[in-house]
């Protein structure tokens, strides 16, 4: 595995150095270091509130790190603004679904297109019948197994087709990487299976940074699982090496065994 | 949201499609009436409906669909007719030189207003706004060569070289209406551009909008200036409605008057704020007729509105509700 190891930080297409964030008296991101390999699929785990998604927000640029820095591709991101890392093809979907949802669901996605289709101070022509926008919109919820409910308000949309959008308009914007943050929350199980099917075909060509609490889903999907306690990374490797692990035994498997 | 061919279509059925089409002929036929039952009142008053029917359009493109509450839309109003009553005052008469000066003008000051505003949100966007037109305000009363706190009367309407003669009033009014027509027309457009549909995301979920690549607020400011630039027109034709200015056309009630008008019409149709400012202005007129205290009815009238039709009239009408 340290062949892997050395491999991913040789060429990472992601890499955080030392990044910290503190709230008050609360360290929520405490020196995390990381580094992705192109293609990898990258699971963290950890309990409640061991910071996943202050260190989510803060590679989308949410939250601003209090110190370390992140790189992405050849450039440092570190202070680069929410919607510029969506540019260098840096896509996330939330943790509660983040919609729009007084448009359908095709809408949604073709405006995330649209976000990657030059500037948008395009005022005459019905942005509708843009064929430019709609095709590509169509097939990225073909994606996700949404395409029978293209023309559906994402407010008549149930809860699990939701997430499914979630990840397709992520998918529009043509990333070079997703954050998914705990996609499969609230899911049910069917549900999960099916989005556990969706990820399984786009790893490889897609890097992912995957947030999740469904220990079958992370167990199934990654190709190394880091695990989160207080913010800080205590274990990282693959999955056999993290199920064999003392410390995250006790430290969180263990925990959720004991609380069912 | 329905596809616009499915809205098109659907505006062509039902009550809504109906009421706006008998409202275009009534509003086409005011001169007639006012020339048959010789009654000039008429004319004044649906002018001033027409016009202030285009500074709710204007507020309700920022509104209605961009989510932008601005307090001080009155603001545009009073800077389009001084920017009238200046120039007329100076010399300067011709309407090629004078409503191009107020759009430009209105737009300058929403280019202001907005690149120091819509950084803030909800209850503090409203208080700048406001207090951004209030300082506008307390400008024009201390404007002592243009009347001060008093106004200026405006002594010849805005000259277009024999094209059109705004002095004659049926003219004038059918200027108006075509006018208002266009900038519905213009607004429908806009708002079903890609850049309408940047500003309505950014009303829906700015976050998403963000995360999914897009800059929104120099979208958000690009439509605060055109609906400013749209407003200021609307100023320079009050300007030459009622050959007067004075502070007193911007006052804060009047920008209350203008959000007033788009709610009450319904903020997410095309004609919803003809339809408010038609209401309001008819209510607080015939209300005035049999009572002195017009507001004591128009008061609870308008938070029956709020409270009962989220749509306003138009969403009474049938209309589709979009959020």
């Amino acid at each position: 595995m340290a062949c892997w190891e050395e491999r991913a930080v040789a060429e990472a297409l992601l890499e955080i150095e030392r990044l910290s964030k503190h709230f008050g008296g609360v360290v929520a991101s405490d020196a995390i270091s990381l580094a992705l390999g192109p293609g990898e699929l990258h699971a963290i785990i950890g309990p409640n509130g061991a910071g996943k998604t202050t260190l989510i927000g803060q590679l989308t640029g949410e939250i601003a790190p209090d110190g370390g820095r992140i790189r992405f591709g050849s450039r440092d991101i570190t202070a680069l603004p929410v919607y510029r890392r969506s540019r260098i093809g840096l896509a996330r979907s939330f943790q509660i679904s983040s919609l729009f949802p007084e448009f359908t669901a095709l809408d949604n996605v073709a405006l995330a297109v649209q976000a990657h289709s030059g500037h948008s101070f395009r005022f005459w022509r019905d942005a509708r019948r843009e064929q430019a926008l709609r095709e590509p919109a169509r097939r990225a919820l073909d994606r996700v197994a949404l395409a029978g409910r293209a023309d559906t308000r994402v407010a008549d949309l149930s809860h699990g087709e939701r997430r499914q959008l979630e990840i397709a308009m992520a998918l529009a914007t043509k990333p070079r990487m997703l954050l998914l943050d705990e996609p499969m929350a609230g899911m049910g199980p069917d549900e999960s299976a099916r989005l556990v099917g969706t990820l399984r075909a786009l790893k490889g060509g897609i890097t992912i940074l995957l947030i999740e609490h469904d220990m079958e889903a992370v167990f199934a999907l990654a190709d190394r699982i880091s695990v989160l306690v207080y913010g800080r990374i205590i274990a990282s490797g693959t999955p056999e090496t993290i199920r064999a692990d003392a410390a995250v035994r006790q430290a969180y498997l263990g925990e959720r065994q004991a609380h069912g | 949201m329905k596809s616009p061919v499915e809205s098109w279509l659907g505006s062509w059925f039902g009550p809504r499609t109906a009421i706006n089409a008998v409202l275009l002929v009534i509003l086409a036929l005011v001169p007639v009436y006012a020339r048959l039952t010789g009654d000039p009142f008429a004319m004044t008053l649906f002018t001033r409906v027409v016009i202030l029917a285009m500074a709710a359009l204007s507020l309700n493109l920022i509104m209605g669909f961009g989510g932008m509450v601005s307090f001080g839309h009155a603001a545009y109003l009073g800077i389009g007719g001084y920017a009238v009553g200046i120039l007329a005052k100076e010399g300067l008469g011709s309407g090629f030189v004078q409503w191009p000066v107020a759009v430009a003008a209105s737009a300058l000051y929403a280019l202001v207003v907005g690149a120091l505003s819509l950084r803030t949100r909800g209850v503090y966007f409203i208080m700048i706004t406001l207090a951004f037109a209030q300082m506008i305000y307390y400008v024009a009363i201390g404007l002592d060569r243009y009347g001060g706190d008093d106004g200026l009367t405006i002594y010849r309407s805005s000259q277009f070289d024999g094209l059109v003669d705004l002095s004659n009033r049926t003219s004038f009014y059918y200027l108006c209406f075509a006018l208002l027509l266009a900038s519905i027309y213009l607004v429908w457009r806009i708002v079903n551009s890609r850049f309408g549909l940047v500003i309505q995301g950014a009303r829906s979920n700015e976050r998403r909008m963000l995360a999914i690549g897009f800059p929104t607020f120099r979208y958000k400011l690009a439509c605060f200036v055109i609906a400013g630039a749209l407003c200021g027109l609307a100023g320079a034709l009050l300007a030459n409605h009622t050959n007067f200015i004075s502070p007193a056309m911007m006052h804060w009630t009047r920008s209350g008057d203008l959000i007033v008008m788009a709610v009450l019409g319904g903020m997410h149709a095309m004609f919803g704020p003809l339809i408010g400012a038609l209401t309001f202005l008819l209510l607080e007129e015939g209300l005035s007729r049999v009572t002195d205290y017009p507001n004591l009815i128009l008061g609870p009238l308008l938070l029956m509105v709020a409270l009962y039709a989220h749509g306003g009239i138009d969403g009474l009408l049938g209309g589709a509700r979009r959020g």
